[in-house]
């Protein structure tokens, strides 16, 4: 799950991370107000959505004075922003962040992450941050540093100190700098956060460190023990298709082809999406309907497919385990009842109770099409698409 | 021989009492398994499918003499339910639960370092369908039917695509000698690795089957493991090349984040060690026919 950028800021700095002053603005004369509350002068304005890259996406700029603040506010409030993590359709813009300018004499990155190969959690760090950090992972990836934290022993002070020489840090930055680390790395633990990034965290000319930008993202499996992180998502960053989905125990994914997927089990979801498309067609969504599926569910899943304009084909393909197929036929049933579904529907069932699943879609008179397996699934979903698609 | 379940397996069930431990538990007991005992705080002293239920792991492990737990227990106490059954001398845990906070798993691999090599529990899972040698028995919530014995291994993240492989491998004539399901979540107790390792070791498999998919480090680490160690030959499959990188595809583990994790990379560097990669999912069957044939001409 992830977060905007003022409420990291807001956590970090609880933790102990020296931020900009600041404030946050919902309209333009808001805006401006933040700006004379800065002290009138320079200030910088940026766009609060869920993604990176919103620099070079035209959504951070510094403002002299109230009134370019208000007018530059007006230009990005209520739009969508596209940067190149987002999809083409963007992310809508509802607030902005006002800050203080900072007098940067030097840029670092610091990033905390899951590191999957030592299973802890790790920092990475250098002392070239900002923009020019994601060119550096790409092209000299060893130039980045790597410290895994103990998780008996969390953060050890000396690895702190190491980590600030390392950076090139020195006097009282490297106080500083250790001050930020534990900081992060007590967020981190303490939230059950999935990362956490400050770039660039600045050197600013009179010495002091300050966290310029910040980024958190949260384990969703561990939000039952931290409300306060799961009362700040906004759904208004969110695929509202996933986000219904999500509400319904579904796991759902929006893509850009047309054959919708109905699946249970990730990884045969997954792989029924790449046997869709080695048969020439292309998924429109990847769906996992979890374990014990009620009609209900099902039926609820083919309503989430179908809020997919493009969808003109639905698969469904089952391998009961703790599934059912007699009651995913009947969800298929019931949704052809509740939902009057206009486009063709492939249905391969297999495992438990799969006899009595295959008798009620045969006894249901309905026009579904029937297959026995994986590759037959897929190939009858490619062949059933109308033939200007299909072209 | 099969590997870490036969038919003298003792299996405890830690969730028993509840109602999808019930469930589970009385399809492997049905199937032949062992099971010996169940574990729920609070339940000592009853009995469940005439099996005793004990307070405490340990309890179950000195009265009944159980070597196996099957942990169906819910993600809030299933780490703690991990550590119980390593201190109670438990060999292997099977853990079926999917959500359990990525910090409570790093807490409970560091946990398990405190025992030597030779008394640490094996953990298994979790987020996975659980493991099986058909005919023996088996410890978690597949659908054991489908399951045809034989000599044949197959490793998995996902439960379901090892269902797809088991009937498709059945479908040949190919059985199986047990299946291990290692689970989607990005920390977990085994690595394909950890399991190839005992396959190669085991006399009764002549093959196995890898089933992997996209986000992590395993899959690489496998695909070096085979190339120095392995004499028995390996069949793969990698799920997720039709899938976005950067978005997580359903298990908690399934995201491309790195270089590396794509199912492109993986396939080409499984291919590059002579892994036989299954061009798509439906024929993994026949690429396990294709490397047994290949064998048996060698």
């Amino acid at each position: 799950m992830d977060i905007h950028e003022h409420q990291a800021k807001e956590i970090l700095a609880q933790f102990g991370v020296p931020v900009p002053r600041s404030g946050l603005a919902f309209s333009p004369e808001q805006a401006a107000f933040r700006c004379r509350e800065l002290g009138g002068g320079r200030c910088v304005v940026k766009a609060q959505v869920h993604s990176g890259g919103r620099g070079e996406a035209g959504g951070v700029k510094l403002c002299d004075g109230d009134a370019e603040t208000r007018e530059y506010a007006a230009t990005l409030l209520g739009t969508t922003l596209v940067t190149k993590q987002t999809t083409a359709s963007g992310k809508r813009i509802d607030r902005l962040w006002v800050e203080e300018a900072s007098q940067i004499a030097r840029e670092l990155y610091l990033g905390f992450v899951l590191d999957r190969k030592s299973e802890r959690i790790m920092i990475v760090a250098s002392g070239h941050g900002g923009m020019e950090i994601e060119d550096l992972a790409e092209t000299d990836p060893d130039s980045l540093i790597r410290m895994v934290i103990d998780p008996a022993a969390g953060l050890v002070e000396y690895q702190a100190r190491e980590l600030s020489y390392q950076l090139g840090l020195e006097g009282q930055q490297v106080g500083q700098m250790v001050t930020v680390l534990k900081a992060c790395y007590r967020a981190y633990r303490d939230l059950d956060a999935m990362m956490v990034e400050i770039n660039p965290l600045v050197v600013c000319e009179d010495g002091a460190l300050v966290a310029l930008d910040a980024k958190m993202s949260f384990d969703t499996n561990a939000l039952f023990r931290r409300p306060q992180v799961g009362a700040l998502r906004d759904p208004g960053q969110e695929d509202p298709r996933e986000s219904l989905a999500a509400d319904h125990g579904l796991a759902y994914v929006g893509l850009d082809g047309d054959i919708g997927c109905i699946i249970n089990g990730a990884g045969l979801a997954m792989a029924s999406m790449d046997m869709i498309q080695l048969a020439g067609g292309a998924p429109a969504n990847f769906l996992d309907i979890g374990g014990g599926a009620s009609p209900e569910r099902v039926c609820q899943a083919f309503r989430t497919v179908l809020s997919d304009s493009n969808v003109s084909v639905i698969l469904v393909n089952i391998f009961a385990g703790i599934n059912r197929c007699d009651w995913i036929a009947s969800g298929v049933i019931q949704a052809y009842t509740e939902l009057g579904i206009a486009i063709p529907v492939v249905v391969r069932l297999s495992g438990t109770n799969v006899d009595a699943g295959r008798k009620l879609i045969a006894e249901s008179g309905l026009p579904i099409i029937s297959a026995n397996t994986l590759a037959e699934a897929a190939e009858a979903a490619v062949a059933a698409r109308p033939p200007a698609l299909a072209a | 021989m099969a590997i870490l379940i036969t038919e003298e397996t003792r299996v405890v069930v830690q969730g028993l009492s509840g109602r999808i431990g019930q469930f589970h538990a009385q399809e492997m007991i049905e199937y032949g398994t062992r099971v010996v005992a169940g574990v729920t705080p609070g339940k000592g002293g009853t009995t469940v499918l005439n099996r005793p239920v004990f307070n405490t792991v340990r309890d179950a492990v000195e009265a009944t003499g159980a070597d196996l737990s099957l942990l169906i227990v819910p993600p809030p106490q299933a780490a703690d339910a991990m550590m119980e059954a390593a201190d109670a001398g438990i060999r292997t845990a099977v853990c079926v639960t999917d959500g359990i906070p990525a910090q409570d798993m790093m807490r409970v691999k560091r946990f398990l370092r405190r025992y030597p090599r030779d008394r640490k529990m094996r953990l298994i899972g979790p987020n996975c369908a659980g493991i099986i040698s058909p005919g023996k028995g088996f410890a978690g919530i597949m659908p054991p039917h489908i399951y045809t014995p034989g000599r044949v291994g197959i490793i998995g993240r996902s439960g379901t695509l090892g269902y797809e492989a088991a009937s498709q491998m059945s479908a040949l004539g190919i059985g199986i000698s047990s299946s291990i399901g290692i689970g989607g979540d990005p920390i977990n107790g085994s690595s394909f690795k950890d399991i190839l390792d005992l396959f190669e070791a085991d006399p009764e498999t002549d093959a196995v089957m890898m089933i992997g998919e996209i986000g992590g480090p395993q899959e690489a680490e496998a695909a070096a493991f085979v190339r120095d160690h392995m004499t028995k030959p390996v069949a793969a499959y990698i799920a997720g090349l039709a899938a976005p990188k950067g978005r997580q595809m359903g298990h908690a583990g399934a995201i491309i984040s790195a270089f590396g994790e794509s199912a492109q990379e993986k396939v080409d560097l499984l291919s590059s060690v002579g892994i036989t990669v299954a061009p798509h999912p439906s024929a993994m069957g026949a690429t396990v026919a294709a490397v047994l044939g290949h064998k048996a001409a060698a």
